[in-house]
């Protein structure tokens, strides 16, 4: 099993150092909120969140022509716990594996960390937040969200990605054709993004609706719009 | 709905132990075809100047373990390791976050 992040050497030192300060500003911000906001009863959910992204990664599926892709999970880790804890729990994944596993090279880990971490849970949560809004106020339309939201994480990492040749990759082939061909192959490895997430949802959604940050402001909206119940101040 | 609220400690434990039966049972089955920036690079030559991580010969890198045989037996411990090290570390974080927080403003030092 060999699942692949980008390895040292395939993005130029300059860009990879621009997207290491990218990643650091971003990761500092969203520790610097999620210390602020973060509720006790949070913490060991965040965890689990890592957890299972962690397992999930190493779940590659066969997507077309001898190709696999897996779960990136920034999107299902927003909606779980918010984007910011959501991007500090996929961007220690993306640490682990570079460290331990070897996955993802050294100097590639901030171009790794903006591309699945962040963007997934930062990007993706917007589109998650779009298209809840048009879905309407259920708890269903949080997981359909979901869904349609986590379709587009690859697709966006892969943009990030060919831009990020574009800038410091080699010139082995145009940035056209790495466009074109990380774009067929991730809009599929985004149907398995969003049928894994899709399902993980579903099942929080069962059994402890609560924990679910993209359900909150549902579940908020519902309170203000439906009367009080009679006997609570 | 009636059905009593499953408590968060229950929530946790049960996501955990989905999380490694998943990496026990479904990992060493995984697709072990190259997923799709592997293959693109592969096909295309984009990796032509990309190195060997710093990191590959650690013990469990390439989600195996050094000196074993079966990769079977790799997946699975180095799953089960990756499981349990995140959960730990991002807990570790949010508890230092939090012990950041609820820190009482400090008093000026004495002398």
């Amino acid at each position: 099993m060999l699942a692949m992040h980008i390895p040292d050497g395939f993005i130029d030192g300059p860009t990879s150092l621009v997207a290491g300060l990218i990643a650091i500003a971003l990761v500092a911000c969203s520790l610097g909120i999620t210390a602020r906001t973060l509720d006790e009863r949070e913490v060991p959910v965040v965890g689990l969140v890592a957890a299972f992204v962690f397992a999930l990664q190493m779940l590659n599926f066969p997507v077309a022509n001898g190709t696999s892709g897996h779960l990136l999970g920034g999107v299902m880790a927003a909606v779980l716990v918010g984007p910011y804890a959501g991007a500090l729990a996929v961007t220690v994944v993306l640490v682990v594996q570079a460290l331990l596993f070897a996955d993802g090279g050294l100097s590639a880990l901030g171009l790794n960390v903006v591309n699945m971490a962040l963007v997934g849970a930062f990007a993706g949560y917007g589109v998650f937040v779009v298209v809840r809004r048009l879905l309407g106020r259920s708890a269903p339309s949080v997981t359909t969200a979901a869904g349609v939201a986590a379709f587009t994480a690859p697709v966006l990492a892969s943009v990030a990605f060919t831009l990020e040749y574009a800038i410091g990759g080699n010139d082995a082939v145009s940035v056209g054709a790495v466009a074109g061909s990380m774009l067929a192959v991730h809009s599929l490895i985004g149907v398995g993004e969003a049928i894994i997430t899709a399902i993980a949802l579903g099942a929080v959604m069962a059994a402890r609706p609560d924990l679910v940050y993209g359900a909150r402001a549902v579940a908020r909206a519902e309170r203000t719009l439906a009367p009080a119940p009679a006997g609570v101040p | 709905m009636s059905r009593r609220r499953l408590s968060i400690a229950a929530f946790v434990v049960a996501g955990l132990v989905v999380a490694v039966l998943l990496v026990v049972f479904v990992a060493p089955h995984a697709s072990s075809n190259p997923d799709g920036l592997e293959r693109i690079a592969a096909d295309s030559g984009i990796d032509r100047d990309a190195r060997p991580s710093a990191a590959a010969d650690g013990p469990l890198a390439g989600y195996g373990v050094a000196g074993v045989e079966s990769a079977t037996a790799g997946t699975i411990v180095a799953g089960v390791v990756g499981v349990a090290g995140t959960f730990i570390i991002v807990v570790g974080v949010m508890l230092v976050l939090r012990r950041r927080r609820s820190r009482p403003p400090a008093e000026p030092a004495a002398g």
